[in-house]
């Protein structure tokens, strides 16, 4: 190594162990970084897991016939079925204890609401059984073959989510959070009246992101394969490039965000304007999908909605890098330019 | 002064923070190898003199040249050169000393080992505490080897002794001096005038941006015409005392009074303190506190400003 690159990695070396060591001595930071993700991902797994076919309730207004329509539901199983006076059972339905009420008479009535996909089903079921109970016959014979797949249920949709939400908040708030504390302790200030290049502070955030980045996939990612077994499908390769892409790309939002701020509580209202509509759009939790049609193209071009579509693909649908082209390309822009422009606007007193 | 090209040269140097003008264009010459002092109230300007000397702030106007070199074509090689300790830098506070030490040193291409500096500020039991349980005295040492751990020619420490007690304040004195034996540069700010007065060749004192004196400690406190300082006070309701009349007191040189006290210069106390008591018999005044003190800076910044410096 030539001597010149010596003395221009020597002082990256020692800022980057310096930011790794702080952020390890700081039992906080390990629990955002490492248990927080793994416990949301326990809860939200344990509460989203698959159920075995739902008991659909469902109240039987009293009147002539209601008893015997209550005997064929409890007749064909599956039903958790009661006879009650209308007032009630409009009460059942209206708190979402039923999902449906059938009112007996000449012809049945089902009251319930289309909105609700529960209803929906119950009243598929109901006037299926109901209809049976009475005599119909299917006119095709049919069969069902059960089957649950790894990697179609919720928590393979969400773990995905949750690494990429994960990387956003270490990378803004690792970063972000640490300019502003040394900008504020005038640590900064006395970096830069020694001979050290701003170049070496600013790559330093962004090496040491990197050895965290590391233990912070395995962890989260381990745990997902262990608890619920949720697969990786594509290349551990290109699960790495996606990651670390994804990191690089906060890394430089981090900065850029916190490139005036000179108070904690300022850089902290910033973060959470930049990070919370990424929460909540970029398909995180639940599909981004289910925003309107007019609000995707924005929501597309947000960088953690393409981390997350890129580590989807990559992990539920096993998919080559060529595939995930354009989500990387955002992730790239989005990073490039934080930085760029970081580095343009950043405030060194 | 030897004719060696000095250490820093300032002229006109002028710094303005909207409608606040912190430093009204100082002219400077700090000899190569001298401990250089800047003492002066808070908001006097020193901070914002140093730190553009140290190529932190830039002037409005006016010229630096540190050790003949400037900042707008030199930067880098200036900075391998000087060592800094800011006024209240609070560095990493979980890192281990030696790992801040040893961060700092991999900055400099030349400069001291890590131990060997430890030793020198005396922090070799702490080597592996983590910064923040180290108490003010050791930030400040920790400071200071931060600073001379790329080997400097020239120092700055920008109110180095603030808030400690005496036994800390002594022990950085001596790295100060130390480093003075060795050659170097200093530039110290401070409000303390018993440091100034320990450790400066020369001294500038400043108030409201200006230099308002400048010289050797001794040469300053002589300009006083008299090296002893009396001050007493009077009991409540007293009378007030003409000036004149204690000016005539023999071997007076100088009377300014506040309130109820007085402050007497005067080269021979011994003489005007009998003189005094008999001109407060004889108008029945009494008196309820003397003192008397060898005339300091604090004393000549006093004289020129009417204000002390610590409660201005």
């Amino acid at each position: 190594m030539s001597g010149s690159l010596r003395r221009y990695l020597d002082p990256l070396r020692e800022l980057t162990l310096a930011r790794f060591r702080e952020q390890l001595r700081q039992p906080e930071v390990l629990f955002w970084v490492f248990a927080f993700p793994v416990l949301l991902a326990l809860a939200l797994g344990l509460a989203f897991r698959n159920r075995p076919a739902e008991t659909i309730h469902v109240a039987v207004e009293s009147g002539p016939g209601a008893e015997a329509l209550l005997d064929d539901l409890q007749a064909t199983g599956g039903f958790a079925a009661s006879v009650v006076s209308p007032e009630v059972a409009q009460e059942e339905l209206r708190t979402g204890q039923v999902a449906l009420v059938v009112v007996p008479g000449d012809s049945l009535v089902y009251r319930f609401d289309p909105t609700r996909s529960d209803s929906r089903l119950a009243r598929l079921a109901t006037d299926n059984a109901l209809q049976r109970a009475e005599g119909r016959e299917d006119v095709r014979v049919t069969r069902d073959r059960l089957v649950t797949q790894r990697g179609a249920r919720y928590i393979d949709f969400l773990i995905p989510g949750l690494l990429g939400l994960n990387l956003m908040s270490t990378g803004m708030w690792g970063c972000g959070y640490s300019v502003v504390d040394a900008r504020r302790r005038k640590l900064m200030k006395r970096l830069l009246a020694s001979p050290m290049r701003r170049s070496q502070y600013l790559l330093s955030f962004i090496s040491a992101r990197l050895i965290l980045l590391l233990p912070e996939v395995v962890v989260l990612l381990g745990f997902a394969a262990a608890v619920f077994g949720v697969p990786v499908r594509g290349s551990v390769l290109s699960l790495g490039v996606v990651a670390l892409l994804g990191a690089m790309c906060f890394a430089g939002m981090g900065l850029l965000t916190a490139s005036r701020a000179q108070t904690a509580e300022a850089v902290s209202g910033l973060m959470n304007l930049v990070m919370l509509p990424m929460w909540v759009l970029s398909g995180v939790f639940f599909s981004s999908s289910r925003f309107p049609a007019a609000m995707q193209p924005f929501i597309r071009a947000l960088p953690l909605t393409a981390l997350n579509d890129a580590l989807r693909g990559v992990m539920i649908e096993g998919a080559s890098l060529g595939a995930l082209a354009v989500p990387l390309a955002i992730c790239a822009l989005w990073g490039g330019a934080s930085f760029a422009l970081a580095l343009r606007v950043f405030r060194w007193h | 002064m030897s004719s060696a090209p000095p250490a820093i040269r300032c002229r006109s140097l002028a710094k303005r923070y909207k409608d606040v003008i912190a430093v009204d264009g100082i002219d400077l010459d700090v000899p190569s190898g001298e401990c250089f002092g800047l003492l002066g109230p808070n908001g006097a300007g020193k901070t914002t003199t140093v730190e553009m000397i140290e190529g932190l702030v830039a002037p409005d106007g006016g010229e630096v040249e540190v050790l003949g070199l400037c900042w707008e074509r030199d930067a880098i090689a200036l900075r391998e050169r000087m060592g800094v300790a800011l006024q209240e830098t609070r560095l990493a506070e979980r890192l281990k000393v030696v790992e801040v030490i040893r961060l700092f040193r991999s900055f400099y291409s030349e400069g001291h080992d890590v131990e060997e500096i430890l030793d020198v500020v005396e922090l070799g039991e702490k080597r592996d505490a983590w910064v923040e349980k180290l108490s003010g005295g050791q930030r400040q040492r920790l400071a200071i080897a931060c600073a001379l751990v790329g080997n400097p020619d020239i120092l700055f420490l920008d109110e180095p002794t603030t808030g400690l007690d005496p036994q800390s304040r002594r022990q950085l004195w001596d790295v100060i001096e130390q480093f003075k034996s060795r050659g170097g540069t200093v530039v110290l700010t401070t409000h303390y005038m018993e440091e100034a007065e320990r450790l400066c060749e020369h001294v500038a004192v400043m108030d409201h941006g200006k230099v308002i004196a400048l010289g050797s400690p001794r040469e300053l406190i002589a300009s006083l015409g008299a090296d002893h300082v009396i001050e007493f006070a009077l009991g409540d309701g007293a009378p007030s005392l003409p000036e004149s009349v204690l000016a005539a007191l023999p071997g007076v040189e100088a009377v300014r009074h506040d309130g109820p006290r007085y402050t007497l210069t005067a080269a021979e106390p011994h003489c005007v303190i009998p003189a005094l008591m008999v001109e407060l018999e004889r108008r029945g005044v009494a008196m309820t506190e003397l003192l008397t003190h060898q005339a300091s800076l604090e004393d000549l910044f006093l004289s020129l400003t009417g204000r002390h410096l610590r409660d201005t």
